[in-house]
């Protein structure tokens, strides 16, 4: 039995959003950024998580091994599950000797020698671009661009198959300009062979509510369906 | 034997014999392709399909009856030929002699007919009342027998939803009986039967065989007359595709005239009618396009189906459901799949009609389907809510390939294998009334064995499952003994002369028994177990409330420790239940399905130590408490997954409500994760699952402006509603269930 242990936010035995095909999801607690367009606040902070061991997670991810077919598996998310690297590597490595496919979903922010073990053993990463520019980058997330683009070249070496994802959020990011830039960036990376635009949502307001913490992007609208459509059309 | 209509089929025992399955399996084309094929409505039947919807706005605005035949006691050969538009239907017969109109039932029980008639601002005419005031009737028979504990039980609703006052229902007769050899030839052998009898002893059942033999022979003349008054000579077989139908719509249509049993289901005629479809494409004189109207003019005549019910059976029921339940696809029993094409077709009525509760489309799932047919299935799903699946890989080593499903979830061998119904008890009323020692605090009546209100301020796990246990087997007892005398007397009084024709002449019978508030139950004990119950009770020392202080594992997060409490629960039910001998020697089976009624089981129960309130709702059948899954839909499934089969022989009943966007981002992934939830539940061996993809905020609309959604269906509980035809309380009730939603 490993000595690791690690913070859990949550478990979501169902996920078909974060990663391919049928996703046991768990959300990690931490986070090293700030992105005004979180929807999970509730995971910034290390406290009032559960603890786990890599087995108990990977013992509870076997129980749904039926539903997964030939693409799904496990999927770590958070809050930043690097953060946690070594108790995520040690998930993802006891997955796969049990025949799980492990997908990442990280702000790819952080690479050190912890997450570059957790990429020796993880299937696909999903690598939020939150910005092409960095000066949003730096206004809205907390960290410089430089550092997701440092780990995709990482990625590219690896050849670790990657998804970009990106919130669309009306008038910081919703131009055709930017989504442009967003697949010039996947084009110049073999890694990547998907590119998905996600909606920027308010329903997270609650969250922020109960926290009594404000909403940074409150004042925001949400992008409608044909814009989404039209700029999915770009790519 | 030879007969020319059966040119160009592979010869074999069902010749010689009543064999349809042998039939099939000699002569259907198996289809692993995709739905490309499919033809959509023709403008005949669209035209057709708009008389029948104007024909339903009417009866809705007639307050759910459009008219009732008050002076004619419905049977095979009672009205005269009805019609929608005679010129342009294709498969005729209607159960009166106009659609939508009601005829009356008396035999299940006259106060029933009676009630409902005036219930709808009608009356049981003179003549009818006449003929009923010597004749018993099977309610008649039945209050004749009941003990006073029998009907104690039943007036404080611990055993509920008897079939004591109308027709049982749950009966399937093999309809394709009558296609495939024609009614000459089922009278032949029925008479072979009888005559074989007079070489036995003649004890009782030797001579109710005896009798009922000659009725059954009696109604099969009746079934050849009631198709000659239609224009059709159904004593061939039937010779092509159009003709298969026919004849197979009139067997279905003489059970329905003859019986109104609560649920009446069709069998599995699909993939048997593709065979002449097959054949009549082949020699050219059908088209795809024909091949679909056929279905969609016969799913039009089960749409317009009905019975006479009161408002109260509405209520409970969610408007008047008839469960015409068709099974679909499954795989054979040598590895070849029974998805043919006409299980495509019997699937895109859904579209070619539009979306409906009826008839009751129920696949049979298999980890082994061909893609495609999966593929399909989920798609319509997602875009109808009007599908229901079972596991096909746990039920066809018990019942083979040729089996069908009565009612929601109650399998049985086509032609060979009967129930009788046993509706429910209500397990957490039990358990209120074991803790207080014989006593039911919603109706204030002492039953059962009489024992001390279990003492202490706080409830202690061993002593409440040491008194449980003994009140588990005292019901047990009762409610086989009140099923005997219930089906006793419906074979006395009201025997199903048309559909058991159309069976074996020794069948097999299960009596099929459930239970309602198995998660509260398995709650309920957990919060015992794991937390710290207080008692709260009344001036007399009756405990009516709980303060449950500290959390406790909850059904539907995969949690064993509260999980295998719901599985040996219903091990224990059936175990008690098998320990007193049945009427006709029946199979005790056990269901977790409650129907809608699981609003009506919750008003009648009180608090109970999970937390629930006094008359609050249940969840449906063997479903999780609304909203206390904390694990996600996958974690759900699980638990209800470890519900043993062979426990629950009756069926295992779990409704599952998705919001689209958290089944996937387009429609290929929903489809693709749609179908990967069904192989993985499956996989599990769990038994049946309902699918509804839907929004919560749908129902809200729907809920607050009924008119703009006419044709909103969903899934129940093992069967699907017009959520128009649901109480204000049951919608309530399903908007506020579990809808699982992407994180």
């Amino acid at each position: 039995m490993s000595e690791t242990k690690g913070i859990v936010h949550s478990i979501q035995s169902l996920g078909t959003v974060d990663g391919p095909g049928i996703r046991f999801v768990v959300f990690l607690k931490g986070c090293n950024l700030r992105c005004g367009c979180c929807h999970n606040p509730d995971t910034w902070d290390m406290s009032g998580g559960t603890e786990y061991t890599p087995e108990e997670i990977v013992n509870k991810a076997i129980r749904y091994k039926e539903y997964f077919g030939k693409q799904g598996g496990i999927t770590l998310s958070g809050g930043e599950p690097l953060l946690q690297a070594e108790f995520a590597k040690e998930i993802f490595a006891l997955a796969k000797e049990n025949g799980l496919n492990t997908c990442l979903d990280t702000s790819g922010s952080i690479l050190n020698d912890d997450v570059k073990a957790l990429l020796e053993v993880t299937d696909r990463v999903l690598l939020d671009i939150k910005y092409t520019s960095d000066e949003q980058y730096k206004q809205f997330v907390g960290c410089s661009l430089a550092k997701p683009l440092e780990f995709l070249d990482y990625l590219e070496n690896k050849k670790i198959p990657t998804t970009l994802r990106q919130v669309i959020i009306p008038t910081l990011n919703d131009s055709e300009e930017n989504v442009l830039l967003l697949k010039r960036l996947a084009d110049s990376h073999k890694a990547v062979d998907k590119i998905e635009l996600l909606p920027f949502k308010k329903i997270c307001q609650v969250k922020y509510d109960n926290m009594k913490i404000p909403f940074p992007f409150a004042h925001l609208p949400e992008p409608t369906k044909d814009l989404l459509q039209s700029l999915q059309k770009l790519i | 034997m030879e007969h020319k209509n059966w040119n160009g089929f592979i010869g074999g025992s069902w010749q010689n014999t009543i064999d349809v399955r042998d039939f099939v399996q000699a002569n259907y084309t198996e289809y692993s392709g995709d739905d490309s094929f499919l033809a959509g409505a023709t403008e005949r039947t669209t035209a057709l399909m708009k008389k029948v919807e104007a024909l339903f706005a009417l009866e809705r605005q007639f307050g759910g009856v459009l008219d009732i035949d008050t002076a004619t006691v419905s049977s095979l050969t009672a009205y005269s030929p009805g019609y929608i538009d005679k010129e342009n239907e294709i498969i005729v017969g209607m159960q009166t002699n106009r659609p939508l109109k009601r005829g009356v039932s008396p035999f299940g029980g006259i106060r029933m007919a009676r009630n409902a008639c005036e219930a709808y601002g009608y009356k049981l005419s003179q003549k009818v009342e006449e003929e009923f005031r010597f004749r018993t009737t099977h309610n008649d028979g039945v209050f004749r027998a009941y003990t006073d504990e029998m009907r104690q039980a039943r007036k404080c609703h611990v055993i509920t939803g008897l079939p004591d006052a109308y027709g049982r229902g749950r009966i399937i007769g093999d309809y394709r009986r009558v296609a495939l050899y024609g009614v000459d030839r089922l009278i032949e052998e029925k008479k072979k039967d009888k005559d074989a009898l007079k070489h036995g002893t003649f004890d009782t059942e030797h001579i109710r065989q005896d009798e009922e033999l000659y009725q059954q022979i009696a109604f099969l003349g009746y079934l050849k007359e009631m198709a000659t008054m239609y224009g059709f000579d159904i004593s061939q077989p039937a010779k092509d595709a159009r003709e298969a139908i026919q004849w197979t719509y009139f067997g279905y249509l003489g059970a329905i005239k003859e019986q109104n049993g609560a649920a009446m289901s069709l069998g599995r005629v699909s993939s048997f009618f593709d065979i002449y479809i097959e054949r009549d494409i082949k020699a050219g004189i059908l088209t795809e396009e024909g091949a679909q109207e056929l279905f969609d003019d016969f799913v039009i005549k089960l749409r317009i189906a009905r019975h006479l019910r009161t408002p109260e059976y509405n209520e409970l029921f969610g408007g008047d459901p008839m469960w015409i339940t068709e099974a679909v696809g499954g795989m054979g029993e040598d590895g070849r799949t029974l998805v043919t094409k006409s299980s495509f077709r019997v699937l895109n009525t859904l579209y070619t009609l539009g979306s409906s509760p009826e008839p009751n489309l129920t696949v049979l799932w298999s980890t082994s389907l061909p893609d495609g047919f999966k593929r399909f299935c989920a798609k319509v799903s997602k875009d109808t809510d009007s599908i229901q699946y079972e596991n096909d890989d746990i039920m066809r080593p018990l019942y083979g390939d040729d089996y069908a499903i009565a009612c929601c979830v109650s399998a049985m061998k086509l032609g060979k294998q009967m129930q009788f119904f046993g509706a429910r008890c209500n397990l957490a009323k039990l358990l209120l009334i074991a803790i207080n020692g014989g006593y039911d605090t919603t109706s204030g009546m002492h039953i059962g064995p009489q024992m001390p209100v279990l003492s202490g301020d706080t409830l202690d796990y061993n002593e409440v499952m040491e008194r449980f246990d003994i009140y588990i087997a005292w019901l047990s007892n009762l409610y086989v003994n009140t099923m005997n005398v219930i089906h006793y007397m419906h074979d006395k009084y009201c025997y199903e002369k048309t559909q058991m024709a159309l069976h074996d002449t020794d069948v097999h019978r299960f009596m099929a028994f459930g239970i309602a508030g198995l998660s509260v139950v398995a709650d309920s004990l957990s919060a015992i177990k794991y937390a710290s119950v207080e008692t709260l009770r009344d001036k007399n020392g009756f405990i009516t409330e709980f303060n449950t202080v500290g959390d406790f594992p909850k059904f539907g997060n995969d949690d064993d420790r509260v999980d295998l409490i719901a599985k040996d629960m219903t091990h224990k039910v059936i175990t008690e239940l098998r320990k007193t001998p049945t009427y006709r020697q029946a199979e005790h089976t056990l269901s977790v399905l409650t129907i809608t009624s699981n609003v009506m089981y919750g008003k009648n129960t009180g608090a109970t130590p999970d937390g629930r309130k006094a008359s609050a709702p249940f969840a449906p059948g063997a479903n999780p408490m609304h909203n206390r899954e904390e694990n996600g839909a996958l974690a759900s499934l699980n638990s209800v997954a470890k519900i043993s089969y062979d426990d629950c022989r009756d069926g295992v009943s779990n409704t599952f409500s998705i919001t689209p966007d958290a089944l996937g981002k387009t429609d290929d992934e929903r489809v693709e994760n749609l179908v990967a939830i069904l192989d993985g539940y499956f996989a599990k061996k769990a038994h049946h699952i309902n699918i509804n993809v839907l929004n919560r905020e749908t129902l809200m609309k729907a809920y607050e402006n009924p008119e703009a959604y006419p044709n909103l269906t969903i899934r129940v509980s093992g069967y699907a509603v017009n959520f128009n035809k649901l109480s204000r309380e049951q919608q309530r009730e399903v908007i506020s269930r579990t809808f699982h939603e992407a994180m």
